[in-house]
Formats: structure tokens, C-alpha cells, sequence
């Protein structure tokens, strides 16, 4: 501003400059926010709230239908197989979470005191994580064939695992603690590395055994990382699809059938979407309230 | 930690062996893609390929889809990292350096979008897709998972790290927002923008549900898809069902052992472990 003009007018012009400036800004911001708002909107906000739509209609797969209230909930309720899914996944979830959690510490412990062969190790036991899905389930159907597979061979045995309805759900809940277990064991890596070591070092001079100081030292600290990997396994296996449709289609007589294979063919093999929809709600809460939990009880560590 | 020589020993020989029994499920399918079919019945098994072949990788390659189901997934997942990478880049510079009304809104509703399973919402997104004329579509795989929040809470706490005198002395020299994002924010985070990138790759690469749900023919399925179809294909042929796992898992296995860090760093960021 050059110096010969009135006071009155360098202050008015100042106030529009930086309204100006304010306004530029707001609609940079707007500029950079949008590609991605417009495709949360569309992709993500818009057909959560239509789920939520939907399960209150008798809509087929191509989204035409009524309303019916809450018929769709009631026949929630008197569903056999609605509540066979449900203890399916519960029993899925029962079989991985916690063994699978409990395994990832016993490798994170092993990998975090090696010295030389260390990425080798952690590498191994991650490296299967790293795979899609369905090459697993190609392993793991060929690993567990009946007549020809491996595992019979070397047990001596010819358990048909998939086709067994006894078999079948710890089949699958073991091919999905190999696939998933590197992923947990990385978090406690991480929350091992985190522990001073001047603790270990103190405990040990007060004569505590390596057991002691397991006990005492290492896990009270390392319970943040656990109560953060037992939640995303929770979330995780809730959300049991891929492994049960590829291994056992649900069967034999329905013993492995869990929720979201049971909404995917409600929805998609007998296109009744409205239906579909209520079962999608169920597993919505269920998960809204997992991560409602995870949310309270991480939240003073910062974590998200 | 106190380490006798013996207890040391064996604690470093169970790790062994039990890294040796976590990979043997894939030392076998590499063995078994190596054999005739023929010799993959053997009972007693035999460990190894004799005479070793790549017979049932030529085969597969050539009667089955995987080259074009590869080009449909490097295609999908390389359009998703960059695009994922640079919404979410642009979406947290704003939130991160500029001031503007609805600010607060959008970072909680991205952090309340964490909580709700995009698994569950596949019915809608489908009859979405379908309306938009996006089944058996690259778009119709794509858009869907273009939408990782995750990516713009890692990088908005990454640029608010970044020290406010760069930015105050790229404003002075007049460069506008988008230069100072690119020519600052982004190149002083290029360790985690890596790493977001080869994590983003790996899940679309891996990405099974919704390819599976949108793409209803073979020539526009992904790799993960794709591959399901093998078995009814072949019927009994397990070195060439193994061949075609193999396959289909190589470049994600190449891209982790040589990226094993930045995976590793990308996987904790993801998690909420870092930043």
C-alpha cells in the first residue's frame, strides 16, 4: 500500500483484502475437498443409508419394491437359518480371534529376540498374509483334499474336512489363522519395541526370571496393543465371507453358512435385497458397536 | 534381555521350525506346480519334482485368461493407488492448512466412516452400479474403492507435522496452495506417501468381495476372481491349479520381500500404530 493514501480507506481496504483472502481460501479448500467428498458421498454415505432403506422394503435385486415396515425384521426372528449364520459367525469368530491373537505374540516373541535370521522369520510367518484370498483357498483345498491331500497322507488319515459339518468350520477357521496371523504378530512387534528396555534391564537385576518379567513388565504394557489387535480381528472375522464361499459354499447342510454369505445369497441368488438388507443391518450393529468399544477404550491412547 | 547360550539356542531353533511349518503350505504348492500331473497322485507323496517341469505354468498361461485377468488387475489397482493417493492427499492438505466452514464435520464423519463395514453395504452399491450402467466395468470395480479414508487421517497428521515456515515462505514467494502441496507437503512425506501407495496396491490387488460381486465375466475379472474359476476348469489338476495360485500370488510376494519395510510401515500407519 503506498503510504500517501488516507488512513480511513488503507483500513477499509484492508478488511476486503482479507475478506477476499478468506473467500479464496474457502473455495481452494472446496476445490480440494470435493473429488473425494463427491465420491464418499456416492460410494460410501449414499448406500449406507440405503441399507438402511432397503431392509425396510420387500425390494428385489434391481432395487423395486414397497415398504413393509418391519416385516423384514420379524422374519428375522423366526428364521432358522438367519440364526444359524449368526452362531456360525460366532463360532468362527471364537475359533480365530483369540487362538489367532495368542499365536501372532507367541511369533512376535519369537521374531523380537532373534538377532540375524530376524526378517527371515518375520517374513515367513507374515508372508502368507500378503496373498489374496483365493490363492490361499486353492492352497488349502489342495493341502486338505480328501484323498490326495498332504495332510491326510502324512496323518495317516482320509477326513473329508471340508464336506465334514464337524470339520468344516475349524478347517476353515485354521486356514484363516495361517492366512491372517502375520498381521496381528506385526502390531505386537511393534508394541514389543515399544517396551524400554531399561525395564527388562531393571527387573532383571532385581533377580525376576524371564517369566517374571513376561508377567509383570512386558504384558501390563503391551495391553493397548492387545485389546487393538483383539478388535480388528473381532471386526475382521465378523466379516467372514471369501474362505467359507470358496472352501465350503456354506455346507455341508449348512453347518459353515455365516451372515454375509447368507445376505450375499438371499441378495443374490434368491434377489430378495430387502431381505438381504435387514441381515446386512444385523451385522452393521454388531460391527458399529465392536468399533464403538475399540473407539472408547483405545481413545486415551491416541489411537484412532 | 538375559540370553544363556543353551535356552538361546533353542529358542532360536522352535523359531525356525515354526517358520519352516508356516511356509511349508506354499514350499508345497511351489512343489506340486513343479510336478506332472501324474506324479502329483503319487501315493506315498514325493517331496520333490522329479523330473521338475514348468509344464502346468506354460499350460495354464496358455489356456486359461490369467494374462488378460493380469492386465485387468495392474490396471484396477494401479488407477486406485494413484487416485486413492492423490484425493486423499488433496483432501487432508485442506484439512490440514486451511481454515474453512464445514471443516470439522467432514474429519468426523471420515472418522465415523471407520466405523461402518463396506461388506454390508454391497446390496445398494450393487443396485448403484447397476443403475449406472457399471457392471463388468473397470469403473464398476474402481469407484467403489476409491474410498479409503484411512489415507486422509495418515497424511493430515503427517502435513501437520510439517513445519509451518515452509509453508509461510512458499505464501511469500506467491505459490498457490496446490503448488505448496506438491512441491512441499508431499515431497518432505514421500517415506509414508510410499508406503500408503504399495499397502493401497496390495489390498485393491488382493481386493476379493466386490470384483466378485460387479464383475460377472471372465474377461473382465481380477486375479483373485479370475483364479476361482481355475478348479471347475481343470478338474483334477493339481499342479496346474497350483501353478495358477502361484501365479496369481507372485507379484504381491515380489512386491512385500522387496518393499518389506515400507509395507510394514504402511500396515502400522493403516492400524493406528503411528503418525
Amino acid at each position: 500500500m503506498a503510504s500517501h493514501v488516507p488512513a480511513h480507506t488503507r483500513g477499509r481496504q484492508r478488511a476486503w483484502t482479507a475478506k477476499r483472502r478468506r473467500w479464496a481460501a474457502w473455495l481452494t479448500a472446496l476445490a480440494l475437498v470435493t473429488p473425494f467428498v463427491v465420491v464418499y458421498l456416492m460410494f460410501f454415505l449414499y448406500p449406507a443409508a440405503e441399507v438402511v432403506r432397503l431392509s425396510f422394503t420387500n425390494a428385489d435385486i434391481s432395487g423395486v419394491g414397497d415398504y413393509v415396515g418391519f416385516a423384514n425384521y420379524a422374519r428375522l426372528l423366526h428364521d432358522a437359518l438367519f440364526w444359524k449364520a449368526l452362531r456360525n459367525t460366532g463360532y468362527f469368530v471364537v475359533l480365530t480371534v483369540v487362538p489367532g491373537s495368542a499365536l501372532a505374540l507367541v511369533f512376535a516373541l519369537m521374531v523380537v529376540r532373534l538377532k540375524r535370521l530376524r526378517s527371515f522369520v518375520m517374513a515367513s510367518f507374515f508372508l502368507p498374509n500378503i496373498l489374496p484370498v483365493s490363492v490361499v483357498t486353492l492352497i488349502w483345498a489342495w493341502l486338505l483334499d480328501p484323498r490326495f491331500g498332504i495332510v491326510n497322507q502324512v496323518l495317516g488319515t482320509s477326513i473329508p474336512w471340508f464336506q465334514d459339518p464337524d470339520w468344516a468350520m475349524p478347517a476353515v477357521a485354521l486356514v484363516t489363522v495361517w492366512w491372517v496371523v502375520g498381521f496381528s504378530m506385526l502390531l505386537f512387534i511393534a508394541g514389543l519395541q515399544n517396551v524400554p528396555k531399561e525395564y527388562h534391564e531393571a527387573a532383571s537385576i532385581d533377580g525376576a526370571s524371564n517369566r517374571q518379567v513376561f508377567r509383570h513388565v512386558t504384558w501390563p504394557l503391551l495391553w493397548p496393543i492387545t485389546t487393538l489387535v483383539l478388535t480388528l480381528q473381532l471386526i475382521a472375522q465378523l466379516k467372514i465371507f471369501a474362505q467359507i464361499y470358496l472352501l465350503t459354499r456354506g455346507g455341508p447342510f449348512n453347518s459353515t453358512i455365516v451372515m454375509l454369505q447368507y445376505m450375499y445369497r438371499t441378495a443374490f441368488q434368491q434377489f430378495n435385497a430387502g431381505y438381504a438388507s435387514a441381515i446386512a443391518m444385523v451385522l452393521f450393529v454388531i460391527i458399529l458397536g465392536t468399533s464403538l468399544f475399540q473407539y472408547y477404550f483405545l481413545r486415551s491412547r491416541g489411537a484412532r | 534381555m538375559r540370553r544363556p547360550g543353551i535356552l538361546g539356542l533353542i529358542g532360536t531353533v522352535s523359531s525356525l521350525l515354526m517358520a519352516g511349518i508356516w511356509l511349508s503350505p506354499l514350499l508345497w504348492a511351489v512343489s506340486t506346480s513343479l510336478k506332472r500331473e501324474m506324479q502329483t497322485l503319487a501315493t506315498p507323496p514325493t517331496w520333490l519334482p522329479s523330473p521338475a517341469t514348468l509344464g502346468a505354468y506354460l499350460d495354464v498361461l496358455q489356456t486359461s485368461a490369467l494374462p488378460r485377468w493380469y492386465f485387468n488387475s495392474v490396471f484396477t489397482a494401479g488407477v486406485i493407488t494413484v487416485t486413492v493417493l492423490l484425493l486423499g492427499a488433496l483432501c487432508a492438505y485442506a484439512l490440514s492448512q486451511i481454515q474453512f466452514p464445514g471443516k470439522n464435520v467432514l474429519f468426523w464423519s471420515l472418522l465415523a466412516g471407520f466405523m461402518l463395514p463396506f461388506d454390508a453395504m454391497i446390496v445398494p452399491l450393487f443396485m448403484l452400479m447397476n443403475d449406472l450402467g457399471q457392471v463388468n466395468t473397470f469403473a464398476g470395480i474402481i469407484l467403489p474403492q476409491l474410498v479409503v479414508p484411512v489415507v486422509i487421517v495418515i497424511f493430515k497428521q503427517f502435513f501437520d507435522q510439517v513445519p509451518k515456515e515452509l509453508r509461510d515462505a512458499a505464501v511469500i514467494d506467491g505459490a498457490g496452495e496446490f503448488r505448496i502441496l506438491f512441491s512441499i507437503y508431499l515431497p518432505v512425506n514421500w517415506g509414508i506417501t510410499w508406503a500408503l501407495a504399495i499397502v493401497t496396491f496390495i489390498g485393491a490387488w488382493n481386493n476379493f468381495f466386490w470384483p466378485f460381486i460387479v464383475v460377472t465375466t471372465n474377461d473382465m475379472m481380477t486375479i483373485p476372481v479370475g483364479i476361482t474359476q481355475v478348479k471347475e476348469m481343470y478338474g483334477i489338476a493339481y499342479a496346474r491349479t497350483m501353478a495358477v495360485a502361484i501365479l496369481a500370488g507372485l507379484p504381491v510376494v515380489v512386491a512385500y520381500l522387496i518393499f518389506q519395510r515400507k509395507v510394514t510401515e504402511g500396515i502400522m500407519a493403516t492400524a493406528g500404530l503411528k503418525g
